[in-house]
């Protein structure tokens, strides 16, 4: 664009000056956005069972509460943490006790469509469509949560920035690596601004830099939402999380803050670091038995 | 200004005080006159309408400061390349896992209809007729399984999962399987009904059945049905089983009736993973 004219420049100022001042004293807000929520926590569970199979109860009576803020979900491989993310996801009923989200009971054979819409989901093992663009990806994703057909080229480029993958949108993702594929999965989880974000393992595949600026987007989403991130690395939960929720043999065994867990250990236990000497020092086992897994 | 819409609720626009004090700014309005007229602004486009109006005729300077920013980005806008819409616009009804079944099945009913017109025959059946049931059946199964959806996992935790995707897939196969019938049948001589109906109510069987058992196991259990009740025993005896023969119809009538319930009232079980097996 050719220079302005310094007349202008000045009003422009000026206007830029008025705009700012209202903002500071008086920020816009539509009634939707103050109206108040009508629940305690947005993922309230008591006694919660799921069965994963057809047998194996891998959540079996767990207590969990939590509200907004990043939720490190932590526990050793096979604890139950991929069905209790599917059964908050609710792609899996509750076998027994009670799951609310965001003030909706979850159970039985309901649709729950308008709070899937509120939902935002990354399984652990997550298909795409190779042939599909990250744009068509997550634009296909978004019609299927039900995103306002208008708002959704806006809402795919938004989330597709956030997650730093504007300028690959247009390349199919069967020509995207692994990191990148992952990364298209947290666009699709984002693309509806949901109140209750779901991450399985979303950590694995990306290389340290992009962990780094993974960690400050949850960070970001967990001001005003409830992200809960489920993964075996302590140091991820240590950067990042405002909350720890330790799992095991689909119990709760600890519910915390990252330096709670980490005063949990003491010298005597495992670990490389204090995050996961309290790791190992509250999973320990009574009686470890030496040379196995 | 205060309307009354019919029976609706009271809507009050903003007046035009209001409206000019926000546009000259700098303390021209209160500020919590100011905070209620933006937030107003926001939600009635009608009332920016007039904003728009009194900024081209008492603000010059805005008007030209939104005209340059217009000037400015019309270019770029036009320099991006519209995105193409096509492959969503499908998706919406068909997974592209869906694309070589329905290609299959549609091989498999030319070649039923080939067999019919050309072939050495098997006395009075008509292989259009013994396919007709089964073939919608591969194209349901295609479009819910695990194997070969991968993003399975992912559409079962949407909104839209549940009858509305179900309905829009099964739909989609119906929409290639159904015209290719009735060109094979057209050309063999078959009425449509008489095949119509049995391949409505074996779909609507296979996702009954499918949000209990999940929809693939359900399609290979009622293909397998199929063949071992109807399809051999049909082309041992050479003649028309009485499932394919005219009396049969208010039966199948009554199936597709019965799942088509069944499909409604368990909607919910689509939403969930069992169904993908």
């Amino acid at each position: 664009m050719k220079p302005e004219p310094l007349s202008r420049m000045t009003s422009i100022n000026e206007i830029n000056e008025i705009n700012e001042q209202r903002k500071r004293a008086m920020p816009a807000v539509s009634s939707a956005d103050v109206a108040p929520t009508t629940y305690a926590w947005e993922i309230r569970a008591s006694g919660l069972k799921v069965r994963a199979g057809r047998t194996r109860m891998a959540v079996n009576g767990l207590d969990l509460s939590l509200g907004t803020g990043v939720h490190g979900l932590l526990g050793p491989n096979g604890a139950g943490k991929t069905t209790l993310i599917r059964a908050l996801a609710t792609v899996l009923r509750p076998a027994g006790g009670e799951l609310e989200l965001l003030g909706e009971s979850v159970g039985g054979l309901g649709e729950h469509r308008a709070l899937r819409r509120r939902i935002g989901y990354l399984p652990q093992e997550f298909g795409y469509y190779k042939r599909f663009t990250v744009r068509e990806f997550v634009e296909y994703m978004a019609w299927l949560k039900e995103v306002p057909k208008a708002d959704i080229p806006g809402a795919v480029q938004r989330a597709v920035e956030r997650v730093g993958l504007a300028d690959r949108a247009d390349e199919r993702m069967k020509a995207l690596s692994g990191g990148m594929v992952r990364r298209a999965g947290i666009a699709q989880a984002i693309v509806n601004d949901p109140a209750v974000l779901l991450l399985d393992e979303p950590t694995v595949g990306l290389d340290p830099a992009q962990r780094l600026r993974f960690r400050e987007l949850l960070q970001e989403l967990g001001t005003d939402a409830c992200v809960v991130v489920s993964t075996h690395l302590v140091e991820d939960v240590a950067a990042a999380c405002t909350d720890v929720v330790l799992f095991a043999e689909g119990r709760l065994v600890f519910q915390g803050t990252p330096a709670e867990l980490a005063a949990a250990g003491g010298p005597e236990h495992v670990g490389d670091s204090p995050l996961e000497r309290g790791y190992s020092a509250l999973l320990a086992d009574p009686e470890p038995t030496k040379g196995t897994w | 200004m205060r309307d009354k819409e019919g029976a609706g609720p009271v809507v009050v626009h903003a007046s035009a005080r209001l409206v000019e004090g926000y546009v000259r700014g700098g303390g021209a309005l209160a500020a919590d006159e100011v905070w209620a007229v933006e937030a107003h602004l926001e939600g009635c486009a009608e009332c920016r309408g007039r904003l728009a109006d009194v900024v081209a005729g008492s603000a010059p300077e805005v008007a030209a400061l939104s005209d340059a920013v217009w000037a400015g980005l019309v270019p770029e806008l036009e320099a991006v390349a519209p995105v193409r819409r096509r492959r969503l616009r499908w998706s919406a009804w068909a997974t592209p896992a869906m694309a070589p079944w329905l290609a299959m099945v549609l091989a498999v009913t030319v070649l039923a209809w080939v067999l019919d017109v050309v072939g050495p025959g098997s006395g009075e059946v008509s292989w259009v007729l013994l396919l007709a049931p089964v073939l919608p059946v591969c194209g349901v199964a295609a479009s819910w399984s695990r194997g070969l959806d991968p993003a399975y996992e992912l559409t079962a935790s949407t909104p839209r999962a549940g009858l509305q995707l179900v309905l829009r897939r099964t739909a989609s196969v119906l929409a290639v399987v159904v015209p290719a019938l009735l060109v094979g049948g057209w050309a063999t001589g078959v009425m449509a009904v008489q095949w119509l109906l049995p391949c409505l109510a074996f779909t609507s069987m296979t996702l009954a059945l499918g949000g209990v058992i999940g929809v693939t196991r359900a399609a290979v259990a009622l293909v397998v049905a199929w063949a071992g009740v109807v399809a051999v025993p049909t082309l041992a005896a050479h003649r028309t089983a009485f499932a394919l023969q005219a009396d049969g119809l208010p039966v199948w009538g009554l199936v597709l009736a019965l799942c088509a319930g069944v499909v409604f009232a368990r909607r919910g079980a689509y939403t969930v993973l069992g169904a993908h097996r």
